[in-house]
């Protein structure tokens, strides 16, 4: 028997230690990138919820295991009281309740309205649209110009120099603003996202802002955010999209109000 | 009758037993190949960009001057995923283990179809075969990942690998998909038509019953997957646009492609995928359920509740497909639907785990390897349900998704829960297989390098992901915002190192101990179950009749009166 029970104590220490680890690295820096969006504040709860429940989840589970091992290992004998059926029936029921109330509690009270805010609802009228398009391996980049109002595209006119392939004989698109793998924003003003990709999946990750959507061919998706501070923000690509998916970086400049008109004039001059 | 050949016997047996080895066997050297993918991987990703002039060698062309070059390791994340989940976890547990296991534990002769048995081993073989040969054609092997989505899996061009390696996997998948059909049609059968005198189903061990529900579940699933690469073959090589919209764009060329979404295959593949992962997970469970009671002298805690749980978790995983596309484009509503889907599936899974902890209570536990594993499978489980939580949650996907917290997440789930579930079963079943016993020392050497370490790993990749980290990346060298933690990569490596080191003593360990294992006792682990109780064809009672007061031993088999 006490042959059986080797081990028995090292494996419940080593379940205890491997929590202590969970809660020493979570604990040991900021591992979120610094926040810089309105709607990720909401993200970064909702992730701080689950953190915290399974957090207390991981440290009592592991702890009752331990205790477990450590505390039954290598008797001599079983107990014998059997285990009434009801008290199984009731233990069954306490786990599926708890797990009700953190799970589907935390999706409907603190996900839900979040993500409602984030997808469910239109952009702001002041907004800012920006036309991402994908491609294999960069991001083209378009404002609509003075006019504020973007050309006609058709896949039809995509040349190296055309890379959305605007319409030369639509005039709205004369003015149109286009560029490579560099976003302009403003600090405090509502983005208006529409991406699309040109040959395959790839997604649009702003890792500061808590934003991630797909770009799919074929598809013009559209979603906003609202910036909450200046400063040089890296775009990063989160869907596998060939060879050079790790380098299909990108850069979101926020800027003040005033940085942001001098560069957009400039561009439309030019 | 004359005694069947060497061939007959060993190679085309219709024999559940030798069959079931076999597909260890065979999965066996796939975790070998799946292993080295990822040694070849984590090399990469701790010092990218580094020569390794040997390896250039190996691969003059994947590895020239032996550098490393993008799109192969795309193909080795590829490859590793797909050996690993169709060619590793699958053969080994719910085929291999299920093959050996099912008719010995229900008191059948053998598998209600043998011919149909052998058959799918011998399909899964060529399956191995065509897949690994990727690596040999132009392009080389596959490069979209194991989830392989169009446009870039269907466009010949999109990525080296897709020119034929991709058809390669497209075929190995099909005849994959054929095999584990015929496999379940065969478990389903058997285990419903039989069993043992007096083995009602509530008499059946719970590892019965997940193979049971999970057969069932798989045999659902897969027919959307089979429908999925077929539509990929026809885009790729006949023209069909199924997963082509008009306006691609490849190489300055516009393709005539008009009709199709790339999203429809999103749908196909993870109406599988997601069933999948409890496919193998649920054998898991039903195996850790099952060796609690034989190592804790007790009763399962909750049998009906567990079955009941495996029932509610097997419908319900066929409806939350949409959580691995919460920021694919699909509705936001779905996305609402999906997240309260896949959260209601914690909720049988925690009653699973409560269960799996309340049957150790009050136990006299018994620190034998079968049992060490089996423990390290629960923490696995409760630590990968626990990250669960995060992704099944819309909200905080949009930050999770394609991060490395996805892949510390499902490591723990299909990998560590399945695994170690597995070597739990190995080690258990071993006398019973070769009538000798694994080496106790070498056992516990491999469990203390495998359980902390395969925690560790992916704990780490949990936080990585929390800082952003993206998966499938050839590297990370020119991002800032993940400068803090490109630091960990070098001991994730080396631990990964380690950890693939300790499974080669495992299969010396299997190996050896056929022949030179100390021999067993008919019934080495007092167990009740009929596997262990020779020549059995009447059951009187369920399996879990350890510690019965008044009873002469501390276990009463299945077949006492
Ligand atoms: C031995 C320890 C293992 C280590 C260190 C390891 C490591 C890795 C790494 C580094 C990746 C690539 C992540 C990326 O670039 O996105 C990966 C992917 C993957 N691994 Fe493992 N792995 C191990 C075992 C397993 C096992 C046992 C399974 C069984 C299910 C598995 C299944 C997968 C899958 C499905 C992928 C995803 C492939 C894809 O992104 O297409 N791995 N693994
Ligand atoms: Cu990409
Ligand atoms: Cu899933």
């Amino acid at each position: 028997m006490t042959n059986a029970n080797k081990g028995g104590r090292a494996v419940a220490l080593a379940v205890w230690l491997l929590a202590a680890a969970v809660v020493m690295l979570a604990f040991s820096r900021r591992w979120l990138p610094a926040l810089a969006s309105d709607h990720g504040a909401g993200v970064d709860r909702m992730l701080h919820f689950t953190m915290l429940t399974a957090g207390i989840l991981i440290v009592v589970c592991h702890g009752a295991l331990g205790y477990m091992l450590w505390r039954f290992g290598g008797r001599e004998r079983a107990g014998f009281r059997p285990v009434s059926e009801r008290s199984q029936r009731r233990w069954s029921l306490a786990a599926a309740v708890f797990m009700a109330l953190v799970a589907e509690g935390g999706v409907l009270a603190v996900g839900l309205p979040v993500w409602a805010q984030y997808f469910g609802s239109s952009a702001p009228a002041n907004a800012l649209t920006i036309e991402v398009t994908a491609e294999q391996f960069a991001w083209n980049v378009r404002y609509a110009g003075p006019d504020g109002v973007f050309g006609r595209t058709d896949p039809k006119f995509y040349t190296l120099d055309n890379p959305v392939g605007v319409d030369p004989a639509d005039p709205r698109g004369r003015d149109d603003i286009v560029a490579l793998n560099v976003l302009h924003a403003v600090a405090g003003r509502p983005v208006r996202i529409r991406l699309r990709a040109k040959d395959v999946v790839h997604s649009f990750f702003l890792p500061n802002f808590r934003v991630k959507q797909d770009a799919v061919p074929g598809m013009t998706i559209e979603f906003w955010f609202t910036p909450t501070r200046e400063g040089r923000f890296e775009l990063a690509c989160a869907q596998l999209c060939g060879f050079g998916h790790y380098e299909m970086k990108g850069i979101l400049i926020v800027q003040s109000p005033e940085e942001f008109r001098k560069w957009f004039e400039e561009q439309s001059r030019g | 009758m004359a005694e069947p050949g060497f061939v007959r016997r060993y190679l085309f047996s219709l024999d559940h037993k030798v069959i079931g080895i076999q597909y260890l066997v065979l999965s066996m050297f796939m975790a070998l190949c799946g292993g080295a993918f990822m040694v070849l991987m984590r090399m990469n990703l701790a010092w990218p960009g580094v020569k390794w002039p040997l390896l250039g060698a190996l691969f003059p062309h994947a590895m020239q001057s032996g550098i490393m070059k993008p799109e192969f390791y795309l193909s080795l994340v590829t490859m590793h995923g797909t050996v690993m989940i169709f060619f590793v976890i699958s053969l080994a547990l719910a085929s291999g283990i299920a093959n050996f296991i099912i008719p010995l534990q229900i008191g059948a002769r053998d598998m209600a179809f043998p011919v149909l048995n052998m058959l799918s081993f011998w399909t899964v073989v060529p399956a191995c075969i065509v897949l690994l040969s990727s690596f040999a054609v132009d392009g080389g092997a596959p490069a979209a990942g194991w989830t392989a989505y169009p446009p870039l899996s269907a466009v010949r061009t999109a990525v080296p690998g897709s020119l034929w390696g991709q058809t390669l996997w497209i075929v190995a998948m099909a005849l994959f998909i054929i095999s584990f059909t015929m496999g379940g049609i065969n478990f389903i059968t058997t285990i419903l038509e039989e069993r043992a005198q007096g083995m009602s189903l509530f008499r059946m061990p719970l590892t019965i019953w997940s193979y049971l529900i999970s057969s069932a579940l798989g045999l659902m699933a897969f027919p959307a997957l089979f429908a999925a690469v077929v539509l990929l073959l026809c885009d790729r090589h006949f023209g069909t646009s199924f997963y082509l919209p008009s306006g691609l764009f490849f190489g300055k060329k516009l393709l005539p492609n008009t009709g199709g979404t790339p999203l429809l295959w999103q749908h196909l593949f993870w109406f599988l995928g997601h069933p999948e992962v409890y496919v193998l997970a649920m054998p898991a469970w039903g195996i850790v359920l099952d060796l609690f009671p034989v190592f804790t002298r007790r009763p399962v805690f909750g049998y009906r509740i567990n079955v009941y749980c495996f029932y509610a978790i097997a419908v319900l995983s066929l409806m939350v497909w949409g959580h691995h596309m919460y920021v694919s484009g699909m509705s936001p509503y779905a996305g609402e639907l999906f997240s309260l889907a896949t959260l209601a599936i914690t909720i049988p899974s925690a009653v699973l785990g409560v269960n799996m902890l309340a049957s150790l209570w009050g136990g006299a536990i018994r620190f034998r390897l079968p049992m060490m594993f089996a423990i390290g499978s629960l923490v696995m489980f409760g630590s990968g349900g626990f990250g669960g939580m995060f992704l099944g949650n819309a909200t905080s996907d949009i930050q999770l998704h394609d991060t490395y917290f996805v892949v510390g997440h499902f490591h723990l789930m299909i990998g560590g829960v399945t695994l170690l579930a597995t070597f739990a079963a190995l080690h258990y079943w071993y006398p019973r297989m070769f009538g000798r016993m694994m080496d106790e020392t070498l056992g516990r050497i491999h469990f203390w390098l495998t359980f902390p370490v395969f925690y560790l790993i992916f704990v780490l990749m949990h936080f990585d992901g929390l800082a952003g980290m993206p998966r499938r990346y050839y590297s990370w060298e020119k991002y800032d915002f993940l400068a803090g933690v490109r630091g960990h990569q070098v001991w994730i490596s080396l631990l990964a190192f380690l950890l693939g080191a300790a499974q080669l003593l495992f299969v010396y360990n299997f190996f050896h101990s056929i022949r030179k294992g100390r021999p067993a006792e008919p019934n080495p682990w007092d167990a009740t179950t009929l596997e262990w109780q020779p020549e059995t064809s009447q059951v009187y009672r369920w399996p879990y009749d350890y510690s019965v007061p008044g009873a002469a031993t501390d276990f009463t088999p299945q077949n006492t009166k």
